[in-house]
């Protein structure tokens, strides 16, 4: 203990995993060792994408030598999910997309799994399938959930039984059809976004054993432990204190790993041979197909401003494409309905955001959770509006951007926060308006801007605690139920708890790894940027107590009030004696009275929780509510790329990303976040899952699905970080994980105007659709 | 059917019996117990199971395990010295070049294998390296950063 780092909040201290990190030491899920008891399992998969299943024929599988049981439907009749329960563990009567799990079979090794799945026999009856949103919400359309009036959801979901339509969120505001002939300029457009995979480097694995005495284990790479310990116990039918789910670090998760993909098929398949762990890992196809992806998104919107730049309207209709199972998707259509015009101040408001069943894998939480997908459309529609009224679109974006205190579209005041500062910032970063030459005959270079915001999309009451305990020589162990998935939330709950208790950060240890729900306290989930936020008020409160505590048995024993004394630096000290104690031994075995007449104090623990108390329904016709959400996040990115137009290639320069985060509680991991995100964001843009007329995917590989690598990423990754301070943000600090590539793809769609005149309206932005789009301008088409 | 194999590993010699068809990925992992080499893709194309075959980077879920028999095979688990962290490793801690860490030890590996052959690559040599190897977290910057700092300090 050299080094010693008071008053850690603020500095950017090194992160607690780095270590077990770089040494291999680190343990994912695949890496933990059960001995030769383990058993595999595999799953089969339907290739329809909409058909009804006939008959089951598992009688070869189990007949293989080495095969333990199959499972199928007929073993799960109880329906599963966060937010809709609108599916079984394993299909039953129908299959929704191709990938679907309908079996599941466990051998003695990994390869008999194989070949024992690949011997069930499904009779299917195939059904019209529908892959686009749009058309699914027609009414003619096929429906897929015929039952859908029996599934359970929550008060705050809309669905639409007998359609597809699984939730209908409506926005009010004002009077959009007067507004119409008061605008100079309106732009409206259709933009379309297909489905992309998160692409973590760990695929989705989960070991589960169900022991004879009726106690179930699930060790899963999981953003929520606690929320899957819960959906398995109520569609299981087992007590949550018998229900086990053990989560060590988490391989990328951006969504993907939250809520709940294949870990109850696996817990299903451990039922099935008692006492025997059975262990399951996706394969990269099954990735693709069989976990969880970002939705697509189909939105047609409209906005209008007057001469003076003054946006005065916005009417749009969001159709985002769910997948066979909306589960979490439900809530996505309801914050992009929310949360419907984007980082402005719009007085008139038209608003329709709608999930929908489609015959595709399901569409569930990606970093942003509907943002992304709906600021592609508006924040290419703000700046076409800029350039038809002739104003600079950072000027534009200055002007109407949402400020503090204003009536925001749901009727909520905005809480604290600066977008004029990140555009200041990202635009000055990037040199705006200053454009630089290209650097060849043949290429031509751009500038663009976009601004984001993006609130927390959380149910009104997701809770979060935490516990710090001493050990004798006064370094302090921090239990979290919060996951570390790489963006450094362990590294932070150990500076809030050092900076509230008055302890150096290298004192902290934190007890979180793995996550385990029979030892952890209680986290909702790891998702929707919250953690910094919600887990982080509670180790606060946590360490808080603690310290009370300490100067409670200090002041007892110095006679002296409480309010005097204070801990800095390690150390107890009065202000009104000048005394000091050491916070050494004392914090486990307490203080002697004198001349050892009897003992003060015993081991110092802190408990700590936080929930959102706040958060208001909001009405079913209008949208409008008091507190729609907690808070918002925004930011701004400027981006400097280049285009070659003899073959559509992009090559994306510069990045730079301005973020109002409240306060950054550990500098540099933010802008590890900024950067990461960039990236991230840049890959988004050229992403795509692409489906043959079957449905079946056509790119389910890294060959044929590609991400962004080391040369693809720009070397130029510029961050700013405004604070703006959040009030019931633990020093003011809210969540930046996500919002980091929110504008990203529309960012470049801008940049790509202002290089070559043309407009992109559905993503990827592939090489073949810029290439083909300069020949057409050259050709003289629109 | 099985074959003996006789290799090193992060310079410890090892007599094994491994089957036709076992990668060597799943001889690390699953035999030896050395995880740190990561299941990615087991396709070569995401660079989490790069090792060193003799000081050069190759995808283990690409090699079958017969054909390490003569050959040495450096892990993460062997880049660490006497207790010390190799000088990559502590740079990929200083710049913050860690988030998920599932990319890291092959990131780790094949860094090791440039600045071997080329002690003092530019910024392009660096990425060029690490073209094989996906992070999905750090945006590669951070990563960089680090392996160049090496160069710079070494």
């Amino acid at each position: 203990m050299t080094t010693q780092t008071n008053n850690p909040v603020g500095k950017s201290v090194p992160r607690v995993d780095a270590f077990d990190k770089v040494t291999g030491a680190a343990k994912y899920v695949d890496d933990m060792q059960f001995g030769p008891g383990l058993y595999y399992g595999k799953l089969v998969h339907s290739p329809y994408a909409h058909a009804l299943i006939k008959g089951i024929d598992v009688s070869q599988a189990l007949a293989l030598p080495g095969v333990k049981a199959v499972v199928t439907g007929a073993d799960t009749p109880g329906r599963i999910g966060l937010y809709m329960k609108d599916r079984y563990i394993y299909a039953r009567d129908r299959v929704r997309y191709v990938g679907e799990p309908v079996a599941g079979v466990v051998a003695t090794t990994e390869e008999l799994a194989e070949a024992a799945a690949k011997l069930v026999t499904v009779e299917y009856e195939e059904l019209e399938p529908v892959f686009d949103p749009y058309a699914a919400a027609q009414p003619e359309a096929p429906v897929l959930h015929p039952d859908m009036a029996e599934y359970k959801w929550p008060n705050f979901i809309f669905p639409e039984p007998g359609t597809n339509i699984s939730e209908h969120f409506k926005l009010r505001k004002g009077d959009v059809e007067a507004a119409w002939p008061q605008c100079a300029a309106i732009v409206e457009q259709t933009f379309r976004l297909p489905q992309i995979q998160h692409v973590p480097l760990e695929t989705h694995v989960a070991i589960a054993r169900w022991d004879q005495t009726g106690e179930v284990t699930l060790w899963s790479p999981s953003q929520s432990p606690f929320a899957q310990r819960d959906l398995l116990a109520q569609s299981l039918g087992i007590s949550h204190g018998d229900m086990r789910v053990i989560s060590p670090y988490v391989g990328g998760g951006f969504g993907g790993k939250a809520g709940i993909s294949i870990e109850a098929n696996v817990v299903v398949l451990a039922r099935a041979v008692k006492g025997h762990p059975v262990k399951v890992r996706m394969t990269r196809e099954e990735e693709f197909v069989c976990t969880n992806v970002r939705q697509s998104l189909h939105a047609h919107t409209k906005i209008g401003c007057d001469a003076q730049g003054k946006v005065l309207a916005m009417e749009t209709q969001y159709y985002f494409g769910g997948g066979g199972y909306n589960d979490y998707g439900v809530n996505i259509a309801r914050a992009s309905g929310y949360s419907c015009t984007g980082p402005y101040l719009i007085p008139n408001i038209k608003g329709d955001s709608h999930s929908v069943y489609t015959n595709t894998p399901i569409g569930s939480a990606m970093r942003g959770f509907g943002m992304p997908e709906i600021h592609w459309g508006i924040e290419q529609i703000m700046d076409r509006l800029a350039e038809k009224i002739g104003m600079d679109p950072a000027e534009f974006r200055r002007q109407n951007c949402v400020k503090t205190g204003e009536e925001i579209l749901t009727g909520m005041k905005m809480p604290p926060v600066d977008l004029v500062a990140c555009i200041d910032k990202a635009t000055a970063a990037i040199g705006w308006g200053q454009k630089k030459p290209a650097s060849a005959p043949g290429k031509k270079r751009g500038q663009g801007l976009a601004i984001m915001w993006k609130a927390p999309a959380i149910p009104p009451n997701p809770g979060s605690s935490a516990i710090v305990r001493f050990n004798e020589d006064a370094t302090l162990n921090v239990y979290v139920g919060g996951q570390e998935l790489g963006q450094g939330a362990f590294t932070v709950a150990a500076q809030m708890a050092a900076q509230a208790l008055g302890i150096p950060y290298e004192w902290v240890r934190v007890s979180a790894n793995p996550v385990d729900t029979k030892y952890s306290p209680y986290e909702w989930q790891t998702v929707a940027s919250r953690i910094t936020w919600a887990m982080g008020n509670s180790v606060k409160a946590a360490a808080e107590e603690a310290r009370q505590k300490i100067l409670d048995v200090v002041a007892e024993h110095w006679n002296e009030d409480p309010e005097n004394l204070d801990i800095k630096n390690g150390v107890v000290i009065s202000y009104q004696s000048e005394r000091e104690q050491s916070l050494k031994s004392m914090v486990v075995y307490g203080l002697p009275n004198d001349n050892y007449e009897g003992w003060q104090g015993g081991p110092i623990v802190g408990t700590g929780k936080f929930m959102p108390t706040y958060i208001t329904g909001l009405d079913k016709e209008t949208g409008q509510g008091t507190r729609s959400v907690a808070h918002y996040s925004v930011g701004c990115q400027a981006i400097d790329l280049e285009v070659d137009t003899a073959t559509g290639q992009v090559d994306i320069l510069k990045i730079a990303s301005a973020y109002d985060v409240g306060k950054a509680i550990n500098p540099d991991l933010v802008l590890t976040q900024i950067e990461g995100g960039a990236v991230h964001g840049m890959s988004s843009a050229f992403e795509g899952m692409f489906f043959d007329k079957q449905g079946r995917l056509r790119n389910p590989s890294l060959v044929d699905y590609k991400i962004a690598t080391a040369l693809d990423a720009p070397w130029e990754i510029h961050g700013d970080i405004i604070e703006t301070p959040l009030e019931d943000g633990p020093w003011g600090a809210r969540g930046v994980g996500e919002h980091v590539m929110v504008q990203t793809a529309p960012a470049i769609a801008n940049a790509l105007h202002d290089a070559l005149g043309v407009r992109f309206d559905d993503l990827p932005l592939s090489s073949e659709k810029i290439y083909l789009a300069l020949r057409e301008k050259e050709a003289g088409g629109e | 059917m099985l074959h003996e194999i006789t290799f090193t590993v992060n310079g410890d010699p090892y007599t094994l019996a491994v089957y036709s068809q076992q990668t060597l990925l799943k001889v690390l992992r699953e035999k030896l117990g050395l995880t740190g080499t990561k299941i990615g893709c087991e396709n070569g194309e995401c660079g989490a199971c790069t090792v060193l075959w003799d000081g050069e980077p190759v995808n283990s879920c690409l090699v079958l395990a017969v054909e390490a028999n003569g050959h040495a095979i450096e892990t993460v688990e062997g880049m660490s010295v006497g207790g010390e962290l190799h000088p990559l490793q502590k740079a990929f801690i200083e710049h913050n070049a860690v988030q998920c860490g599932f990319c890291t030890p092959g990131m780790l590996m094949s860094a090791k294998s440039l600045l071997a052959r080329n002690p003092q690559p530019t910024e392009l040599e660096v990425r060029e390296a690490l073209v094989g190897n996906l992070c999905r977290c750090t945006g590669y910057v951070r990563i960089v950063d680090a392996v160049l700092d090496v160069a710079k300090n070494q």
